[in-house]
């Protein structure tokens, strides 16, 4: 058991030396194009964890981002590389928007059943979408997801400028129908934060995610295809459904995602509501190892920088947009085992090839 | 009705010419096993360095420049990180594409902030431009766009015809193999990346340059996924790039012209069709045979 | 002139923490054919791969012609008149024959001269007897021609000394004797050759001296005419005395277990694979299938198992009609099968033992329950199969990948064993494997024989289908070229049916 916990921790020190190592080349770039970056980051710092409400602001980024992660992680662990969670986001936000707005007289509990069942079918089917293409065409995911975004980005164009989707309610900005009370998520906290329930809810789809993929045979199939399809074909799995249904599982997450945003946070679904939560979700589980805990862990990170930025373009002037610089920087050194490994042995390995030099001199 | 042909395919090339830039560095480093999703975010950086060049000089030769150079950079940082640190392609890519949002927009909102700055201007070729029909149609044309036209028979005859060429087909082919012959498989992927940056930037500077005349924030929007879909749809071959480029330049071409007939209202659906097209020619065309056995494998020597 | 063309003097490579090579000494004398003997694992291609400059770094000496060289890489081996023929070929299939033969030449133009490349190569070709035509696709050559233009590309070089990695492993016995000639041609033209093989038979035959390495380390180096018999050369390499003939019950057999009526199917490449095969397999025996690998042994398997559509003809297993069924429905019919590639088709390197052990049978009731795994289960089950076959792991959580590549087949030989199979499919079953862990998987086999099961074997090698089948199946370019019993199967009943002569 102790031999398990250190080695945990020991495989936590590369991922937090990535965290570091992107924060100090922030640093360095937001100074050389001039900003404080005291300031920036106090105030970034400030705005993921100064108070209680900044907590709640940090959980409020946190809870998309663990469903986009579990998106690419369930995808991932089927071998399937899905970059397609922001649009499967977008449409599973539109279809659970459109059942919460217009669907009316139910319970409170039934109508959110409701809305987040058409969110996860919304984003599931735009998931399967890629999985179909793929499986009948060979159409690689990388590019079909891609796609799939853009084509989700100009469908939500549509919904918010034109009825029936569109809020008519005049002065409105651009933005579809809100919500009925009734399917809105429950608050978590008195006072003025925003924090809702939808945290709950991303935190048992981890669970559902770690039950599904460990103790279950269809997660154990998934598992084994995405290690080695080959195997997985001549123990007599069937390659292609589980490919369709990592997809569809994929897109759903994503989905839920994007419906509990809505749901829970605006109300209302207007254009550019995602924070890049399709492709932060990617650096959020790749960071966390596709684990459970890794990523619950990694997104509060993500989640941090996210809310953080907010704060840090309305207090220091640095643009919110640079926090993708860091999260860049975070997913590239997270992935780039062999240089941790140089680092570790650095003393080591600058010794070999000096000495390696000299003999070949 | 000439005006309408004319207008369609000068769209059409109009478009086709950063595919066409990027998808051909494409070719050479895909051919040589390398998977480089982050394009997109290469495009989107020589982009905005070709505005910012441009804005500083006051010279859209200076904004090349500056856009060739930030992809070189760029190149050289996922060469670094992917063949020599061996790390993962995709996940490289996909870093590369959040950096470039976010590098761009800061950049932009200190510097720029959506100024107009000298774009590429056109140089109609004397004589052949007056040409009716044809002259107007590919004769009328900024540096680009020439260049990227005359890239495609240069870079057939380098792939096929040249040493250079045979290593870096090999190399995507068989890494291992080419090890044991003496060819540095490092230096060859090193190059061909250093390439594909380069014709990235440069792509991009064309489309915040060649087409608008300033940077907006996500004018690339998947141009540099297309100019990948165009090399796979294009058989990893310059001149079958060359032909895939100008289809999608054309569903582009379309789009425009459907946007003054009564399906104008419904624009986004049109904004759909360069993606929905380039889906369709990847479904349509997946018989890849000369996709590079060892493609986006990082290659270990023992 | 030195006497050696080469000396490898102290050579010691390690990876990680295992020693490849200790302290090892080799001479070559010039114009000798001379085998380096040892088993797999012995440590024979890391030797020659520190010759060839494969490796960073090693430690001791290397003289080659008299001179010390400190060998960089490959491109410096070739240099100065090393050329290696790899057991895995180094050859761009989509490449043409010139394109391959130039590539990585120091004295490449940038614009390619082919047509002067391809006049010396063929005029070379000439000289050696072995004519290819420059400008095929490497894909559309035979295995011999491939192998043939290795050699060829090595002399294009103007390779003095030629190392050949397991030359025989893919040749038929008449194209190994045309090889053998060949060599004798290159020794009469003064070249010096390095034949690396565990194939007693062969060594013996073509061999003037022989160096043996056994763990890494130099056991002995002996001239040929010396040597009595191949057991002299087994205890060598092995260490120990070697019972090279395997005790046999008689058989007893029982009902037809795996019936194939007419079978045909095509390969990858939609061409014919498989032409109207037949035969069946009955309980208690062991039916070899003999032949060169590539011709259609693959594609047999993979249509019988539902890995591999048929375009016609029936697959009747255990009374049941099997044709065309997904392989998930045969294996349910009490079929077992290891596949010939452990690493791609039968194991997951990155999972540990017990999820390895798990493949075939996870959605068994024993292991899972409403789709839920039963893990407490699955670990006993896990860990008696480990005791049973031998497989020597720290602990049944440990990656599959780390295991030696003997325990890495025991364990995938013990999982397809354990489910007690009415037929038991086994391809190449003890490839890549030390005599220690051959002889076990070959006990294992024999006593699912001995319990009933049908067993159908497909083997590359001919000592061990004759040692164990009851009868054999020659199989060439997809068609049955005969079935020998075991008492009339030999090298010469079974050669020419391997090269298609009937």
């Amino acid at each position: 058991m102790r031999k398990q916990v250190l080695q945990g921790l020991k495989s936590l020190t590369f991922p937090i030396m990535s965290i570091l190592v992107a924060l100090i080349f922030g640093a360095i770039i937001m100074g050389a194009l001039g900003y404080d970056v005291q300031k920036a980051y106090l105030s970034l710092l400030n705005g993921a964890f100064g108070n209680v409400n900044s907590i709640g602001e940090t959980l409020i980024q946190v809870t998309p981002l663990l469903f986009t992660a579990l998106s690419y992680a369930v995808a991932l662990r089927c071998g399937i590389v899905n970059l397609g969670a922001e649009g499967q986001l977008y449409i599973g936000a539109v279809c659970g928007s459109m059942a919460g707005a217009h669907i009316s007289g139910l319970p409170p509990l039934i109508h959110v059943i409701l809305a987040l069942t058409c969110g996860f079918l919304g984003g599931a089917l735009w998931g399967l979408i890629v999985g179909v293409l793929k499986v009948r065409f060979g159409a690689s995911e990388l590019i079909t997801t891609i796609m799939l975004n853009y084509i989700a980005l100009e469908f939500v164009s549509f919904c918010v400028t034109n009825p029936p989707f569109k809020d008519m309610t005049p002065g409105a900005a651009p933005r579809m129908t809100s919500v009925l009370d009734s399917a809105k998520l429950s608050k978590l906290m008195e006072g003025s934060s925003r924090l809702h329930s939808g945290i709950l809810l991303a935190l048992a789809a981890v669970l559902f995610y770690y039950i599904f993929m460990w103790k279950t045979t269809k997660g154990y199939e998934m598992r084994v295809i995405g290690m080695n399809p080959n195997a997985g074909r001549y123990s007599g799995m069937n390659i292609k459904l589980n490919s369709m249904l990592s997809l569809f599982l994929a897109g759903g997450f994503a989905g839920l995602g994007g419906v509990i945003h809505i749901i829970g946070l605006t109300y209302f679904l207007s254009e550019g509501f995602s924070n890049n939560f399709g492709f932060s979700g990617v650096a959020v589980a790749l960071l966390g190892g596709c684990h459970p805990l890794g990523m619950i862990i990694s997104a509060v990170l993500f989640g941090a920088l996210n809310a953080g930025g907010i704060k840090m373009q309305l207090l220091a002037g640095v643009p919110s947009a640079s926090i993708y610089m860091i999260q860049g920087m975070i997913i590239v050194f997270a992935v780039s085992r062999e240089l941790f490994l140089w680092f570790s042995n650095s003393g080591k390995g600058i010794m070999y090839q000096i000495g390696r030099r000299r003999n070949n001199a | 009705m000439l005006d309408t042909i004319v207008n369609f395919l000068t769209a059409d090339i109009r478009t086709a010419t950063p595919l066409l830039l990027a998808a051909l560095g494409l070719v050479f480093s895909e051919r040589a096993g390398i998977v480089n999703i982050g394009t997109e975010g290469i495009m989107l950086t020589g982009a905005l360095l070709g505005c910012v060049g441009s804005f500083i000089f006051k010279s859209s030769l200076m904004g090349a420049v500056f856009a060739i150079a930030g992809g070189a950079i760029a190149g050289l940082i996922f060469a670094y990180f992917t063949v020599t640190l061996r790390s993962n392609q995709i996940v490289v890519g996909t870093a590369f594409n959040i950096f470039a949002i976010g590098l761009t927009v800061t950049l932009n909102r200190l510097i720029l902030n959506g100024v107009k700055v000298n774009s590429y201007s056109n140089y109609p070729i004397p004589g052949l431009s007056k040409i009716p029909l044809l002259g107007r149609v590919l004769f009328n044309w900024s540096v680009p766009v020439y260049l990227a036209f005359l890239a495609v028979p240069v870079c057939w005859f380098v792939l096929y015809r040249t040493n250079t060429g045979l290593k870096v087909r090999a190399v995507g082919e068989y890494p291992k193999a080419c090890d044991t012959v003496g060819i540095n498989v490092f230096k060859v992927r090193y190059a061909v990346i250093l390439f594909s940056g380069m014709m990235s930037g440069f792509a991009g500077s064309f489309v915040s340059m060649g087409q608008l005349s300033s940077f907006t924030e996500g004018m690339v929007s998947g141009k540099g996924f297309m100019a990948l879909a165009v090399c796979v749809f294009g058989n990893y071959s310059p001149v079958t790039v060359l032909l895939a480029a100008l289809l999608f330049g054309a569903s582009d071409a379309l789009k425009y012209r459907l946007t003054t007939t009564g399906l104008g209202s419904y624009y986004q659906f049109l904004n759909m069709l360069p993606y929905i097209i380039t889906i369709v020619a990847l479904c349509a065309f997946t018989k890849r045979s000369n996709k590079p056995a060892f493609s986006s494998v990082p290659y270990r020597k023992e | 002139m030195p006497e050696n063309i080469l000396e490898m003097k102290n050579i010691t490579k390690r990876f990680a923490s295992v020693v490849a090579n200790e302290d090892i000494n080799l001479s070559v004398k010039k114009g000798e054919i001379h085998a380096l003997l040892g088993e797999n694992g012995a440590g024979k291609s890391t030797l020659m791969n520190c010759l060839y400059g494969m490796y960073d770094s090693y430690e001791g000496e290397i003289y080659f012609d008299g001179k010390l060289v400190e060998i960089q890489d490959p491109k410096h081996a070739i240099a100065i008149g090393i050329g290696m023929v790899h057991q895995h070929f180094m050859l761009i299939p989509v490449l043409t024959v010139i394109e391959n033969v130039v590539l990585g030449l120091k004295e490449n133009k940038e614009i390619l001269d082919l047509n002067s490349a391809a006049k010396k190569f063929t005029e070379l070709g000439k000289r050696y007897n072995m004519e290819i035509d420059p400008w095929v696709r490497v894909e559309q050559l035979s295995v011999g021609q491939q192998q043939r233009l290795e050699i060829l590309k090595a002399l294009y070089r103007e390779a003095r000394l030629l190392i050949l990695d397991e030359p025989t492993a893919v040749l038929t016995p008449g194209e190994i004797d045309s090889l053998f000639d060949m060599m004798t041609k290159l020794k009469n033209e003064g070249q010096t050759v390095i034949f690396i093989s565990h194939k007693l038979n062969e060594i013996m035959k073509i061999c003037d001296r022989c160096t043996v390495l056994r763990q890494g380390r130099l056991e002995a180096t002996v001239n040929i005419e010396d040597v009595k018999n191949r057991e002299e050369l087994a205890a060598l390499m092995v260490g120990r005395e070697v019972e090279l003939v395997v005790e046999k019950n008689p058989v007893q057999l029982l009902e037809e277990r795996l019936v194939v009526k007419d079978l045909c199917c095509d390969n990858d490449r939609k061409l014919p694979a498989v032409k109207n095969v037949s035969f069946e397999v009955r309980g208690g025996e062991i039916l070899g299938i003999c032949g060169v690998d590539g011709n259609g042994q693959s594609e047999l398997i993979q249509s019988i198992t539902g890995l591999r559509p048929v375009s016609s003809g029936q697959v009747f297993i255990n009374g049941v009609d099997a044709t065309n069924c997904d392989a998930r429905r045969v294996l349910d019919l009490s079929v077992s099968h290891v596949p010939e590639d452990r690493h791609k088709f039968g194991m997951i390197g990155q999972m540990n033992v017990e999820e390895n052990l798990l493949l075939v049978s996870y959605k068994e009731d024993r292991f899972a329950g409403k789709g839920l795994l039963k893990w407490n289960i699955i670990d006993q089950h896990s860990k008696k199969i480990c005791d049973d076959f031998n497989v020597k792991t720290p602990s049944i959580k440990e990656l599959a990948k780390n295991l030696s590549g003997g325990n890495q087949q025991k364990f995938v030989v013990g999982r397809e064993l354990e489910r007690t199979p009415r037929l038991l499919i086994a391809v190449h079953p003890s490839r890549g494997l030390d005599i220690g862990a051959t002889k076990y998987i070959q006990a294992q086999m024999l006593k699912q024989r001995d319990n009933g099961a049908a067993v159908l074997m497909v083997s590359t090698e001919l000592d061990e289908l004759i040692e164990l089948s009851d009868r054999i199946l020659v199989i060439f370019e997809g068609e049955v070229m005969g079935i020998i019993d075991q008492k009339e199967a030999s090298r010469e009943t079974l050669g020419p049916l391997m090269a298609g002569v009937r």
